[in-house]
């Protein structure tokens, strides 16, 4: 097992979905049970399916200056970036503590590759349109280099991508740089936005909900996927109030590339870890933001892990009805909603489900709950079998 | 600020240098790639079907992989794992685009899964036996520094041995005009902690945002792969510094600007 570790402290968050701009959109749409989730209007060819979409992108150019990073992906790490002010703690942060400090962690699935299947679908004699012949926007780390640019921040610098763990482990990442003292500040970005690609990919996977995903339900019938960007500022702890980072487990299933592993050992090495390195049993934690995507064989895996390990009054939802599946961005949106539950005092329920699947414990929750929060974990699992379980902490009150 | 780590073990795959021992021939004598190498490894940890059909960042993945953790001496089921790629599968994003724009539904699904970044760390694993963590990373140019210092942070915070993958392959179609990579290559370090009384190759890593890369005279055929594919690019110098006596600093590029200055002992 591994050895407890310091908290981390979150200085700043926040998120952009299908539910919104930024963390008071997000804990509205939580509250009132309204889903961002709409029918499919974004593919060229019909595919019935709902999908989470953030709109406005198409008219929001970025900014002056930074036309070579122009994509989809980057336009909604632009919008993402300056929710609840977040640029601009950043760059505060980049200023207080000296550039070479500062990493840059990012998170995706996809990157840019909405740009390259755009250049496919309108070559020009055989060759990527000029327009687009701008190799920032056809790589994986697409999204470092323009954050790079509009941060200014220069430490390390890289983008991982383990597919829908990626910005889960991201905050371990954090952790271990701040730990050795080879950073004193890190910038955090998970963005994934809607693409053919993963469209029609789930789709062919045959792991695409026709209607709005229903996690956890008997019936549910797979994904309904979405777009985001979320962002967060940590820092070694040093402020009472703000919430914290007390753990992180990884792990691999070593089973199979898109199934998990049939008794979910990943899931439970990963939650094992993380609540080790928290100094936590598993009767300390209040609520998990489970990975809940409603695929049949996810959510029957994960159910069983979690009615294993916990007790009743551990509370547990999956929040993809409202959001859909994020890939890429899902780690860090449902940390910014773990960490809105553990502020405001509720557990968010699992929206558009009505019938639980009789796997579950005592723990899955359908409707919302008022419930006095002070530890919350947020499980991420990808393709690959790339586990990733965060435990965080409420900030002290005022 | 500092970070301190051991090579237990290398493995290398280029066309015409299937392992380390061939490519240390090469970078020290000037020896002429083999031609008789296959023109893709068969990693024998997979099973006959993927070494088949298994997309070339596995199998190169994989065969490095193997190579360094026998190098090692270390069981590939026990290590944490870092795989890092400039760009990733850049045949199946060639073929997933061209197929998107001519017939969406005709996506495969195991083409598609086989499309995410960390696919080689998922089939690794998966014939490794291997639960530990592992990540998948890219960083641009800065790819194979990235990989290098994750790596020894996560071998150092962990205080326990942690493998390094690091590979581009061959861009295809379209896209090859802005994905520059016209040859395949692959390079696994198993970095541990430094121990007393254990007498391995060291390795330094320090970040200097006023540090300029080195440019470092390549022999032979490894310049034209060094020019021919990103991972080499910085990958190559570094190994060329391994082999030489001088004991050299090498800076990598390392993000938008500076470098990464890696000291050999």
């Amino acid at each position: 097992m591994p050895n407890p570790i310091d908290p981390v402290q979150i200085t700043a968050h926040t998120a952009t979905s299908a539910l919104g701009h930024g963390r008071a959109a997000h804990a509205r749409a939580l509250r009132e049970r309204r889903s961002g989730l709409r029918a499919n209007d974004f593919t060229r060819e019909p595919l019935a399916c709902a999908i989470g979409r953030v709109d406005g992108l198409e008219a929001q150019p970025l900014p002056d200056g930074y036309e070579r990073f122009e994509c989809r992906n980057n336009r909604l790490a632009w919008l993402g970036a300056q929710g609840d002010g977040f640029l601009d703690v950043a760059r505060a942060a980049v200023a207080r503590h000296g550039a070479e400090r500062v990493a840059l962690l990012l998170a995706t699935s996809t990157s840019s590759i909405g740009a390259s299947e755009e250049a496919y679908e309108r070559l020009e004699d055989g060759r990527i349109p000029a327009d687009l012949r701008r190799p920032e926007v056809h790589t994986p780390h697409s999204l470092g280099l323009f954050l790079a640019a509009l941060t200014g921040a220069r430490g390390p610098c890289l983008t991982t991508a383990t597919a829908c763990s990626s910005s889960a482990k991201i905050f371990a990442t954090a952790e271990r740089l701040l730990r050795l003292g080879l950073v004193d500040a890190a910038i955090l970005a998970g963005v994934d936005t809607l693409c053919g690609s993963v469209l029609y990919g789930f789709n062919s996977l045959e792991l695409v909900s026709p209607e709005p995903c229903r996690p956890f339900d008997v019936a549910r019938r797979g994904i309904s996927i979405g777009e985001a960007a979320g962002f967060a500022l940590v820092e070694r702890a040093a402020d009472a109030l703000a919430p914290r980072l007390v753990g992180w487990g990884e792990s691999s299933d070593a089973h199979h590339m898109s199934t998990p592993h049939p008794e979910g050992l990943g899931a439970r090495r990963a939650l094992d870890d993380a609540l080790a390195r928290a100094g936590l049993g598993a009767h300390e934690v209040d609520y998990i933001n489970l990975h809940g995507t409603a695929t049949p064989k996810n959510d029957e895996v994960e159910a069983a892990v979690v009615a294993a390990a916990f007790g009743a009054r551990t509370r547990a939802s999956s929040t993809k009805g409202w959001t859909g599946h994020t890939l890429g961005a899902a780690g860090i949106l449902e940390v910014v909603i773990s960490l809105l539950a553990l502020e405001h005092g509720f557990v968010p329920g699992t929206l558009n489900s009505t019938t639980l699947d009789p796997l579950c414990g005592p723990q899955v929750t359908l409707a919302n709950e008022d419930a006095d929060l002070r530890i919350a974990l947020s499980n991420s699992f990808g393709f690959g079998g790339s586990n990733c379980t965060l435990a965080f902490a409420r900030g002290d009150r005022a | 600020m500092t970070l301190d780590v051991q090579i237990e073990g290398i493995g290398f795959w280029a066309p015409g240098w299937p392992d380390w021992d061939s490519a240390c021939a090469g970078l020290r004598r000037g020896d002429a790639p083999s031609a008789d190498a296959p023109a893709r490894p068969s990693p024998a940890l997979l099973p006959p079907a993927e070494r088949r059909r298994a997309p070339d960042p596995v199998l190169i993945a994989c065969e490095v992989a193997a190579q360094a953790c026998d190098a090692a001496g270390r069981d590939p089921s026990t290590l944490a794992s870092v795989f890092t790629s400039t760009h990733g599968d850049t045949a199946i994003t060639d073929w997933m685009c061209e197929t998107l724009a001519r017939a969406p539904r005709e996506l495969s699904p195991i083409r598609f899964h086989n499309s995410v970044h960390n696919a080689p760390a998922g089939y690794w694993t998966i014939a490794a036996h291997c639960h530990a963590a592992s990540t998948s990373i890219s960083g641009y140019t800065a790819s194979f520094a990235v990989g290098l210092y994750e790596a020894a942070v996560q071998a150092r915070s962990a205080d326990e041995p942690v493998l390094l993958v690091a590979y581009d392959i061959v861009s295809k179609g379209p896209l090859a005009e802005v994905v520059q990579s016209e040859a395949a290559f692959g390079i696994a370090l198993v970095l541990a902690p430094a121990r007393a009384g254990v007498e391995l190759p060291s390795v330094t890593l320090r970040v200097d945002a006023g540090a300029k890369p080195t440019a470092l005279a390549l022999p032979g055929a490894f310049a034209a792969l060094a020019s021919g594919n990103p991972m080499a690019a910085s990958a190559l110098p570094f190994a060329t510094a391994l082999v030489s006596d001088a004991a050299p600093v090498l800076v990598l590029p390392f993000g938008v600007r500076g470098g990464l200055v890696v000291e050999l002992g």
